[in-house]
């Protein structure tokens, strides 16, 4: 006996059986980043204030790029469209109009992850300096015409580095939060289309010197864990997808049907990949 | 239609398949199968290993505890030599030897050991056989489900070697202890622990989404949803339950993997400090968080120990007094509602962390709430004893006992589930007893009870009566004499947490009560017992795979439920014919039948 159901729908639930499958595995997908999101709220109502001293509620806002967040999202809901239309031109029968969305795609795909690892590689040079003093400012800075990586205060010393110039963030106004008073100066910077001060730190002044990595502060750790999670989402759909447009085809020619219905499937998985996106945008550039 | 009491031969029944009848090399056949039967063995099998690596490791902690400083007989050389003298000195076990076995105890046992037995192993085998399907829906994923476990299952016995030995922070691995247990090595116990863990998380969930899969729309013609044996119900939630809580944990592991190995703080608060000084850490995480999505998996967790086991004894129940199961649809929605409510009791594990008495009154409502279904079906087990002629074989003995066990862990439960009484017995041997009661003269007993239930099925024979009934007599003794002690000792204050059994504690003179360090003693005695009576065990189940009494029909036990309705054992592909489901699953002694039973597939 072979395994009924597999291609045609059964007729009480009106559903063949991957598509039961993905909607269970969905449902689980959704606990998984349930999970990460109960988590968030949790770190983020029980921050405590003053580790970042220049904002009110101890949790960091705006140190992400918002405008290539949102490009980013526009890229991901375009490819959630041509899945769709994807899936319609197999419906019609019409392959090759098949692969050219799905081409858009994946291309789609690899654009918001090379968009991704770009915002990652912008994190990972982007430091927040804490002096002697007891002041804190963020920012990148420049060795020898190169911004460095995953530095720490013991690398900057190892380096026999006495002076360390830095592009010091003047802090946007997403940097705080609703209701907080935006200081003066920084109207005036923004107003005057500064967002950088140029500034120049002994090294001995440093109490410690940190880049925006996952131990950093839980904000970090938070973000970089479930946009990660999601970025390996993005990928493993894209190779799903990408193995349906140029190795899977056989499958076309010998059951139609099946292969359509293994694009619906896989349309269903970017949708939610898609759709997890939409919560994580807003969640960690925007609030 | 498929006739069901004459012995039809296996080739008989993949006739009309051509296309399975190459004959499968060694590899395809045992290692890489996709068949549901030969999945099922797999699981069985190396679940049955684990269980009893499991219960080895109890042996050594168990000696420990009785008799604290002095060498292990036998295994505490064996551990000196390839675990390192400085865990087990002189083959005495030291400190953290017994809390790397206690944590890897709990975690083998529950997560390579039970529930592999009861959903892998009996789920694989019998769900499809019981809803009349040729194989599972995805039978690659079923292959994939298995090999995950078992990498997981390798994983975390590999733990054992590397440096610092395995995890030891307790199976729940709280934060911050499980992330500065071992502060020297960054690939620690800890993190081949959260590794293997991830390995069958991902492994059960693709074992519970072929599982729901399978019986939404596998399911025969006729078998409608009331229909169903009450063990594929059980097997339903049990699904569920895997699918929807396991996922936070896999989330929580992560993050616990990140604190451990990128120096994260998702669970380390602020200003955190141990004897080394101020651990350098961002802080700013909660402890509580890991707290509660560990135990958002691990309370529905119990529910999955039970529920499979509840099937098997409902289905043996039934069988063996020859009447149709006391209150079928009552067992069906109270064991939905316990899928349910499962979800929202996770917080009961939790007053002793002061998160609020609001909460803990809440947590404390829904925990009573479950207790109402988990009531209703052992009530409605006991009242379908009422009145039947019951046949005292091996697997109805090993059901029978079920009952009052899980009865005592159950009822024993409700002071821990109570904020007031959970205070006091929480960190005591009282909850050691009642999680025990529970899984071990309970789930285990009624995973015994599958064993000897479904052998014929699956070998064509049948396991030995009397090494059956001198297994039975001696676990439901000794299981007794280890658990019941604890009980006392828990009430008496004695805390679960001493590597020494509290031998330390007492010497000072503090609260000094002799008496429950002796049951101590008393208590590992009967543990060797226990021991002794698993080998007939041990002996009839491989001595029974070809001298075991041959079966003369397919249907040994006259039972009524599809899986007696195969080929014995059933070929690839399950079914001779289609089969086509005419009644409900427990047609026993109908009035005006020809025979006391009348099975699932047969007209009129």
């Amino acid at each position: 006996m072979d395994i009924p159901y597999t291609v045609n729908p059964r007729s009480d639930t009106g559903l063949y059986n991957a598509k039961v499958g993905i909607w269970l595995f969905l449902a689980s997908e959704v606990m998984l980043f349930g999970a990460f999101f109960s988590a968030y709220i949790l770190l983020r109502v029980t921050a405590q204030q003053g580790f970042w001293p220049d904002v009110a509620d101890g949790w960091p806002h705006g140190l992400l790029n918002i405008p290539i967040g949102t490009f980013n999202t526009a890229v991901l809901i375009s490819s959630s469209v041509t899945v769709v239309m994807a899936w319609m031109a197999l419906k019609e029968n019409n392959f090759p109009k098949f692969r050219n969305f799905m081409l858009f795609t994946v291309a789609c795909a690899l654009g918001f992850l090379g968009i991704k690892t770009f915002e990652y590689k912008e994190k990972f040079s982007h430091y927040v300096i804490r002096t002697t003093d007891g002041k804190v400012v963020t920012g990148h800075f420049d060795v020898d015409g190169k911004s460095p990586l995953f530095w720490t205060l013991d690398t900057v010393k190892s380096k026999n580095i006495e002076k360390l110039k830095v592009e010091v963030d003047i802090p946007n106004r997403y940097r705080f939060p609703v209701g907080m008073q935006v200081p003066e100066d920084i109207h005036k910077a923004h107003a005057e289309g500064r967002h950088h001060d140029e500034r120049v730190i002994e090294v001995s002044q440093i109490d410690s010197l940190k880049a925006f990595i996952p131990s950093t502060h839980p904000f970090f750790a938070i973000y970089f864990t479930m946009t990660f999670l999601h970025g390996l989402h993005v990928l493993g759909g894209a190779i799903v997808l990408a193995y349906f447009t140029f190795i899977g085809t056989d499958l076309w020619r010998k059951n139609p049907e099946q292969f359509t219905n293994r694009i619906e499937v896989g349309g269903l998985f970017w949708h939610f990949v898609d759709l997890v996106w939409i919560f994580l945008f807003p969640v960690v550039y925007l609030l | 239609m498929a006739s069901t009491s004459s012995h039809t031969s296996a080739p008989h029944g993949v006739s009309h398949d051509d296309h399975y009848h190459h004959e499968p090399g060694f590899f395809e056949k045992y290692i890489f199968s996709t068949d549901h039967k030969m999945i099922g063995i797999q699981y069985g099998l190396s679940s049955l290993a684990f269980l009893f690596f499991g219960f080895l490791l109890m042996m050594a902690m168990r000696w420990q505890l009785a008799y604290p400083g002095k060498p292990i007989p036998v295994l505490g050389a064996i551990f000196e030599k390839v675990l390192g003298a400085d865990m087990a000195q002189g083959g005495v076990m030291q400190a953290d030897l017994y809390n790397s076995f206690g944590a890897m105890h709990g975690t083998i046992m529950v997560f390579l050991a039970i529930v592999p037995l009861a959903f892998g192993a009996f789920g694989n085998y019998v769900t499809p056989l019981q809803i009349g399907a040729p194989d599972m829906a995805f039978p690659r994923l079923n292959m994939a489900s298995f090999h995950l476990y078992f990498l997981g299952g390798v994983v975390m016995l590999g733990s054992f070697f590397i440096p610092g030995g395995a995890a030891k922070s307790g199976w729940t691995s709280y934060s911050p202890l499980a992330t500065l247990a071992d502060p020297v090595n960054v690939i620690d116990g800890q993190t081949l622990w959260l590794i293997g863990m991830v390995l069958l998380i991902t492994s059960s969930l693709l074992g519970a989404v072929n599982f729901i899969t399978t019986i939404i729309q596998l399911r025969a013609r006729g078998l409608t949803w009331m229909r169903l044996p009450f063990f594929v119900w059980a097997q339903f939630v049990t699904a569920f339950l895997l699918l929807l809580a396991f996922p936070p944990l896999e989330a929580a592991g992560l993050m616990q993997l990140a604190d451990n190995v990128l120096g994260t703080s998702f669970f380390l608060p602020t200003g955190l400090v141990t004897s080394g000084g101020q651990v350098p850490v961002s802080g700013g995480g909660s402890p509580l968080l890991w707290q509660h999505l560990f135990w958002f998996l691990a309370h529905p967790e119990v529910y999955v120990l039970i529920l499979p086991a509840m099937g098997v004894v409902s289905e043996i129940i039934a069988n063996n007094t020859r009447k149709p199961l006391w209150g079928y649809r009552s067992l069906v929605f109270a064991v939905l509602s316990i899928g349910f409510l499962a979800f929202i009791v996770w917080a009961h594990h939790m007053y002793m962390t002061g998160m609020g008495t609001k909460i803990a009154t809440f947590f404390q409502t829904t925990t009573m709430m479950i207790s109402v279904p988990s009531v209703i079906i052992l009530s409605a087990l006991f009242i379908s004893l009422w009145g039947g002629s019951i046949r005292f074989n091996t697997p109805m003995l090993f059901a029978l006992a079920f009952l009052p066990m899980f009865g005592i862990g159950g009822l024993t439960g409700l002071p821990l589930g109570l904020n007031a009484t959970d205070l006091y017995l929480h960190d005591s041997y009282y909850v050691i007893a009642h999680f025990h009661y529970v899984v071990a003269p309970g789930t285990i007993f009624a995973l015994f009870a599958g064993v000897y239930y479904w052998y014929p099925k699956i070998t064509g024979r049948v396991m030995n009566e009397t090494f059956g009934k001198v297994h039975f007599w001696g676990s439901l003794v000794f299981m007794n004499l280890i658990f019941s002690p604890m009980f006392i000792q828990g009430i008496r204050g004695m805390s679960r947490r001493m590597y020494d059994g509290g031998a330390t504690y007492f010497q000072d003179g503090v609260g000094a009560d002799p008496g429950i360090l002796k049951l101590n003693v008393s208590i590992t005695h009967a543990a060797f017992g226990l021991a002794l009576f698993q080998l007939p065990f041990i002996f009839n189940f491989f001595w029974s795979i070809s001298n075991g009494k041959k079966v003369t029909s397919d249907n040994p036990w006259e039972a009524t439920t599809l899986e007696w309705q195969t080929p014995t054992p059933p070929p690839h592909g399950n079914f001779a014919s289609e089969p086509v489901v005419y009644r409900g699953p427990y047609e026993y002694s109908v009035p005006g039948a020809e025979k006391d039973f009348s099975p699932q597939g047969q007209p009129g």
